[in-house]
């Protein structure tokens, strides 16, 4: 059975050079499109083409030459390799080139608007950015939004173990539950942000009235701004937390499930005991997924605050968007998003380390 | 603990659940349902606050008007409603080809990934599934601006095929690490009797594999769907007026003082309705999408 499984097949020699000429000849063809349009652009040569267009064509004939050649070659060992590659290329393309060359922007005064182009600046964009307090405002202001998970995270928790209740109407419950997750964080910035939470006429700002609040300005002041949005943010994720908890209590075995039901007395005791510790690996999964998309917050935030009162809800992601906005300069903007990812990377792998480690313990 | 007071307890905790999903429920439809009826609303029913149509407001079509998509504009001409149906048709494309893209590529190299060994010098499988779920954690602003400038010399700027090659890349680690959950449940004797009979490694995926886990793929293609028609950011930065999506078109109307709120209410509910319909009628999918991830 194995034997089938693991390749055997005999490749001619004729097969095999074939797929290697075709490999070879696409490089060469890469390769010297590549040369011609940087001489080109260099204004050494007078051939070549206005962009860089044919080139990225040349690359796209290339992997699939690749692709093709390796089959050709290895057979039935090149049709498994088949699989991956080109999702490999793909990714080498959009992700590893890129940011290569952000590190190179980074390094650059490169401002997109002014006729001179860019210019080699050294390490005086990472000089600017260690003395730029609105950028470490914003890096403190992701610390606020990532504690904030721990609460989105005991609702989530909560919303899910009533799903799981018996209840009638589960699955009408379900799909409300969800609703939020499926809107777009524009919209929700409008129909949320900017009409329900309007100073003067909002429904919920009438509400708060009611409710004692005099002057209910949810984005004026700091504190109450950041947590607004806070709100704005968990709104609509909340159920992507809530939906994966729900199918871990639902993997449960079933006798946990029904111990707590019958001992009704005691379900508080019975939570922290047995289920809560069950679903621990899930609530990691969760939580860590929630981190990851917590980094990326920024639609509400442009939309509905642009960062204000001074900063306060101010994210990276949109912190470096306005920047870029008001003065399109690239090269700073790409050096605090290249300082963010370092960050990020440390802070993860660090998090992922102890998550592992105190679950090995645990367990 | 006798019977009565326990059957009390009972009664008291089901009312306690059941209070809880409504207001929950409540907080979820409300803004859904304020954005729909102030679609219909005069200023005068905006500023004071009311709330419910025919007994707080006579409902006209007002928003829907704006956009030239009420019944009686709905056959005459309409810049607004061009401009519109033009960038909801761009959303569409972007959206469907940006999944379509990703769930293909994702899903091939998962099955490679959790049915072969790969070797390549010192990396190995579990390297080349890190390479690609690694990218999750990328926030798009490292990327953003790098593409900026690339996109320019590509001659890509403001084209929909490059936001697609974007957004596909976005979502491309989403469908590995849903896909790779898949294909383990998947029973690995099926494929090897399709081995004996004579077929080969892609038939074997064509004929045996992708049959049993399409609604896997579905799930993840409607995830996908909700991650890219919604995704604002790259569309903001990289597109300005051909391939220009919905939520750039919404963000641009919301900057402008003294925006009319029917019209806004409108088009707000233009852009979630699709997803909110794939949200009833496809929920099964997105729960399904969700929890593979989440439960090993």
């Amino acid at each position: 059975m194995t034997s089938t499984y693991v390749g055997t097949d005999h490749i001619p020699v004729k097969r095999k050079a074939i797929g290697q000429a075709m490999i070879l000849i696409a490089t060469i063809l890469l390769v010297a499109l590549f040369i011609t349009q940087t001489l080109h652009k260099a204004g050494s040569i007078a051939a070549g083409f206005d962009n860089w267009r044919p080139v990225l064509y040349a690359y796209l004939i290339w992997s699939i030459a690749l692709c093709w050649g390796i089959t050709l070659i290895k057979g039935e060992r090149g049709q498994r390799a088949l699989f991956v590659l080109p999702a490999f290329l793909f990714t080498i393309a959009m992700v590893i080139f890129p940011l290569i060359f952000s590190v190179y922007i980074s390094l650059h005064d490169w401002n997109l608007s002014a006729f001179e182009g860019q210019k080699f600046n050294g390490i005086d964009n990472f000089i600017a950015l260690l003395g730029d307090t609105y950028y470490w405002n914003s890096m403190l202001n992701m610390v606020y939004y990532l504690i904030v998970i721990l609460f989105e995270y005991a609702i989530a928790f909560g919303l899910a173990l009533l799903l799981n209740a018996q209840i009638v109407a589960r699955k009408f419950f379900r799909v409300v539950f969800l609703m939020p997750l499926m809107l777009s964080p524009v919209a929700v910035s409008w129909m949320l942000g900017k009409s329900l939470m309007e100073y003067r006429f909002g429904p919920a700002a009438t509400l708060a009235r009611q409710l004692g609040w005099e002057s209910p300005a949810f984005f004026s002041t700091p504190e109450i701004a950041r947590l607004s949005i806070m709100i704005l943010d968990a709104w609509t994720f909340i159920p992507f937390m809530m939906i994966m908890l729900l199918a871990g209590l639902q993997a449960l075995p079933k006798e946990v499930n029904e111990a707590a039901r019958i001992d009704g007395a005691n379900n508080w005791q019975h939570f922290w005991e047995i289920t809560f510790p069950l679903m621990l690996p899930v609530s990691i999964t969760a939580t860590v997924i929630r981190i990851i998309f917590k980094l990326k917050l920024a639609d509400i935030v442009i939309n509905v605050t642009s960062g204000g009162p001074g900063g306060a809800t101010d994210t990276v992601t949109s912190f470096i968007f306005r920047e870029y906005r008001d003065r399109s300069n690239v090269g700073y903007g790409t050096m605090m998003a290249v300082v963010f990812l370092i960050i990020i990377i440390i802070m993860m792998t660090a998090l992922l380390n102890l998550l592992n480690r105190w679950m090995n313990k645990v367990t | 603990m006798n019977e009565s007071t326990r059957g009390v307890n009972l009664i008291v905790y089901r009312i306690l659940i059941y209070s809880a999903l409504l207001f929950w429920a409540f907080l979820c439809l409300f803004p859904i349902y304020w954005t729909i009826t102030t679609s219909f609303k005069t200023a005068v029913n905006v500023t004071q606050g009311h709330l419910i149509p025919w007994v707080d407001f006579t409902p006209k079509w007002i928003g829907f008007r704006s956009l030239g998509l009420s019944p009686e504009t709905i056959f005459q001409i309409s810049t607004v409603r061009d401009e519109f149906l033009r960038r909801f048709f761009n959303s569409v494309i972007t959206s469907i080809s940006a999944s379509t893209l990703a769930v293909m590529l994702g899903s091939l190299a998962a099955y490679g990934l959790s049915r072969f060994e790969y070797k390549l010098g010192f990396v190995k499988n579990t390297d080349i599934s890190f390479f690609f779920l690694s990218q999750m954690i990328l926030p798009p602003v490292v990327l953003a601006l790098p593409f900026l400038v690339l996109y320019r010399e590509l001659a890509l700027l403001d084209s929909t095929i490059g936001l697609v090659m974007l957004y596909g890349l976005m979502v491309l680690p989403i469908v590995i690490w849903i896909m790779r959950d898949q294909f383990s449940t998947i029973p690995i004797e099926l494929e090897e009797a399709g081995l004996v009979d004579g077929l080969s490694v892609w038939g074997v995926f064509l004929r045996i594999v992708l049959p049993i886990s399409f609604p896997g793929m579905v799930a993840a293609f409607i995830l996908c769907l909700v991650l890219t028609w919604n995704e604002y950011f790259f569309a903001a930065l990289l597109t300005s007026a051909d391939a220009k999506t919905l939520p750039v078109m919404v963000a641009s109307q919301t900057g402008s003082q003294g925006i009319n709120w029917w019209s806004m209410a409108a088009l707000s509910f233009a852009a979630i309705a699709p997803l909110a319909i794939i949200g009833v009628f496809l929920e099964s999918y997105i729960v399904k999408g969700l929890s593979t991830g989440a439960v090993k």
